[in-house]
């Protein structure tokens, strides 16, 4: 019995100091944030849809996806609120994009090796 | 968080969940510590459904991608069959449908039920527009036999219209415009589905909005809804360029 009361249980006091201490204190984005984001998110919409029919060779589809890249950080940094949530959270999203990085890097580069030299 | 507290002290600690919760929040389920656990454990969870979503999305981006590489010309030329116009206006609708449902989750923080409703609305009657011009959309490709299967016509390929500017394909890489139009349709009629489920689950939102179940706290199920409606809404700001925009100047 003195055993458990070497280890103390949790009283009020910690459990306060561990909500202060938390990183998974819920934050509250603000609607001026998020008019932000609506409106930069318009405006990478008409750059993409203009540098679209300007010819930049092989720059094209590069600069296509590379706004589309963009747009899509910052809905989920914003938006989906990535940015303020716990460090958790922010590795499992950031495994996730990998893990798809890896599945496109790897058929890629299967499908683009198989016939190296003939074409 | 507590293993130690409670294998330290079982007798008079966590065998009594109901006293525990006793001052708890009636959303706090009893397998959870603290409202804090549970929004943890459950925003952990909604990320890895969406990590599915993102395989499962990314699946159909690979193919595209190596046939895409494969069967260019028959690409770009079935690409600039799509409107563009109807493209970025569904774009701009969907970004403000995202746009209002984000609001909805403010709304709903900052305890406006009001403002709830009216921004879940709102979002829904974006996401249905998007639906209709698709509709359009769709109904043009079965009008011109741009749906892949017996009813299909190269002829538009083989032949093209001199205004168009495009560079006339030989048959067997028109036939290729098959397989661009087959992901376009496995493509956009997946995401299409995915907007369908989520306006199906904004009518219960809304409808538990209206009684008020998560203006008092619990916002929750708005929050993650929301995320599965931005999710759904980046797959759409991909879509987009690879599927209307792959070459917009023909003929240069």
């Amino acid at each position: 019995m003195a055993h458990s009361h070497s280890i103390h249980p949790p009283s009020h006091e910690d459990d306060q100091a561990r909500s202060h201490m938390s990183e998974t204190e819920h934050h509250i984005v603000s609607p001026v944030t998020y008019v932000a984001v609506y409106i930069t998110l318009l405006i990478a919409t008409g750059l993409t849809v203009g540098a679209a029919f300007i010819d930049l060779g092989a720059f094209n589809p590069v600069i296509a996806l590379a706004i589309a890249c963009f747009k899509s950080v910052i809905v989920i940094l914003f938006f989906m609120h990535v940015y303020y949530v716990s460090r958790l959270t922010k590795l499992t999203v950031a495994a996730g994009f990998f893990t798809f990085f890896v599945l496109i890097m790897m058929t890629l580069s299967d499908y683009m090796s198989r016939s190296w030299g003939l074409w | 968080m507590d293993s130690p507290a409670i294998a330290a002290s079982p007798a008079d600690h966590s065998f009594d969940h109901s006293a525990d919760h006793a001052h708890g929040p009636a959303y706090l389920r009893h397998h959870f510590e603290t409202v804090e656990q549970q929004r943890e454990a459950t925003q952990f969870g909604m990320w890895l459904f969406l990590l599915t979503e993102i395989m499962f999305f990314g699946g159909m981006f690979a193919a595209y991608l190596i046939y895409r590489n494969w069967y260019y010309a028959a690409f770009a030329a079935a690409s600039n069959t799509l409107s563009i116009t109807l493209g970025a206006a569904n774009t701009a609708i969907l970004i403000t449908s995202g746009f209002a449902m984000a609001m909805g989750v403010w709304c709903a923080e900052t305890r406006r039920k009001q403002g709830l409703v009216i921004s879940l609305i709102l979002t829904m009657v974006f996401g249905i527009a998007f639906l209709g011009v698709k509709y359009f959309e769709y109904k043009e490709k079965f009008e011109l036999h741009h749906v892949p299967g017996s009813d299909f016509s190269i002829a538009a390929f083989v032949h093209p219209s001199a205004a168009s500017h495009e560079p006339p394909l030989a048959p067997d890489m028109a036939e290729k415009t098959q397989v661009y139009f087959s992901l376009y349709f496995a493509m956009t009629g997946m995401h299409a589905l995915h907007m369908i489920i989520g306006i199906g689950l904004l009518v219960w939102l809304l409808i538990r909005a209206q009684q008020g179940a998560y203006t008092e706290g619990y916002v929750q199920p708005i929050e993650y809804f929301g995320l599965y409606w931005h999710f759904v809404d980046i797959v759409w700001i991909f879509l987009f360029p690879l599927l209307y925009l792959i070459n917009r100047h023909p003929g240069r």
